[in-house]
């Protein structure tokens, strides 16, 4: 049974290095004068997804139209493309999903500011509790049979002194 | 605030949230909607597949309605929504033209002569460039483009008998009707 684990988990780390390995082969073939240009387009693939597998970027991504799109920006970044163009460019043909930060456009008002609203209608609603459990609190000091109780509760024989001998 | 209502709020903040996720779990995340729908369709001139000196282009599919299909021998669901192409292609209803995306020439025509062959022509995108313009992500994927033009719907997955005759068949008559 051990051995059946180990042997999966050793196939799957396998499979994943090779996968990654694999990508980062890719990347290498892509040639770049100046550093400050590989950066910028590992930065840029890295926030476009890749259609065909959904939770990889195109920096992580073995499908194949990940590869097609690389060369894509790559070739885009050769001609003088600015960043925003290559990502007009991509958003016409795949839209919106190809981004990991979607716009911020009214459909994804929500999206953007909801948890803000949110944390703001929670927070007033914290401050109105905790005032009023304040007063209440303040209002109400404690009242003769409560005091009459409480001393019964400690032992206290319905006398109230300081001196406990 | 009336005290019934303060315990309703969350219970009702609760259902919404349920419905939300619930309705979440019958979406499929493959299916994304295209941002080319409503737009007039990409440019494009590619070699035909059957004769690689014949070019094939977007001014040669202008003008009247039809279909797109984007397809290859290495796609399996291609394989099984062929028998629905080349039902639609008996119909009579629309011209079927294909791109063939990213394939072997010589398997794409092979292809053709023993399963049948539903399209008009098929324009031959060696590379998957035309397939990039046209937002193809996976094949096969199917376009319905109007008179103008313009791309008035796209079956992302193969097609059934079911798709055909709920979506595609009613929107062809549709787009024939419109001058």
């Amino acid at each position: 049974m051990i051995k059946t684990v180990t042997a999966v988990l050793l196939a799957f780390g396998l499979a994943t290095s090779v996968a990654s390995s694999h990508a980062a082969a890719t990347l290498e073939s892509f040639k770049f004068t100046s550093g400050g240009d590989e950066q910028r387009f590992k930065d840029l693939i890295a926030e476009i997804r890749c259609l065909v597998c959904q939770n990889q970027s195109l920096l992580d991504s073995d499908a194949e139209l990940a590869h097609d799109l690389r060369v894509e920006v790559y070739g885009m970044m050769q001609a003088g493309q600015a960043d925003n163009e290559i990502i007009d460019f991509l958003v016409a043909r795949y839209g919106d999903f190809v981004l990991y930060k979607p716009p911020v456009k009214p459909a994804t008002y929500f999206l953007w500011f909801g948890p803000f609203v949110l944390l703001v209608i929670a927070l007033t609603l914290l401050i109105f509790a905790l005032r009023r459990q304040r007063r209440s609190m303040a209002e109400k000091p404690i009242s003769a049979t409560d005091r009459q109780q409480l001393d019964r509760i400690l032992g206290n024989s319905g006398t109230h002194t300081d001196s406990d001998s | 605030m009336s005290r019934q209502l303060r315990y309703l709020l969350p219970l009702a903040a609760f259902l919404l949230l349920a419905g939300l996720l619930y309705r979440g779990l019958s979406l499929d995340p493959k299916l994304v909607p295209s941002p080319l729908i409503g737009k007039s369709m990409p440019a494009f001139t590619l070699p035909r597949l059957q004769d690689p000196d014949a070019t094939l282009s977007d001014s040669d599919l202008l003008g009247e309605v039809f279909v797109l299909n984007i397809w290859a021998t290495w796609c399996i669901a291609c394989r099984a929504e062929h028998d629905v192409l080349l039902e639609l292609a008996r119909s009579g209803a629309v011209d079927i033209y294909g791109l063939n995306y990213k394939d072997q020439r010589d398997s794409a025509k092979s292809w053709l002569q023993q399963l049948g062959n539903p399209y008009v022509a098929n324009a031959f995108d060696a590379d998957g460039r035309t397939g990039i313009d046209w937002g193809v992500y996976g094949a096969p994927e199917t376009f319905v483009i109007d008179r103008q033009g313009i791309i008035r719907h796209k079956h992302i997955g193969p097609l059934t008998m079911e798709v055909l005759n709920e979506e595609i068949l009613p929107l062809l008559a549709a787009l024939k009707a419109e001058t």
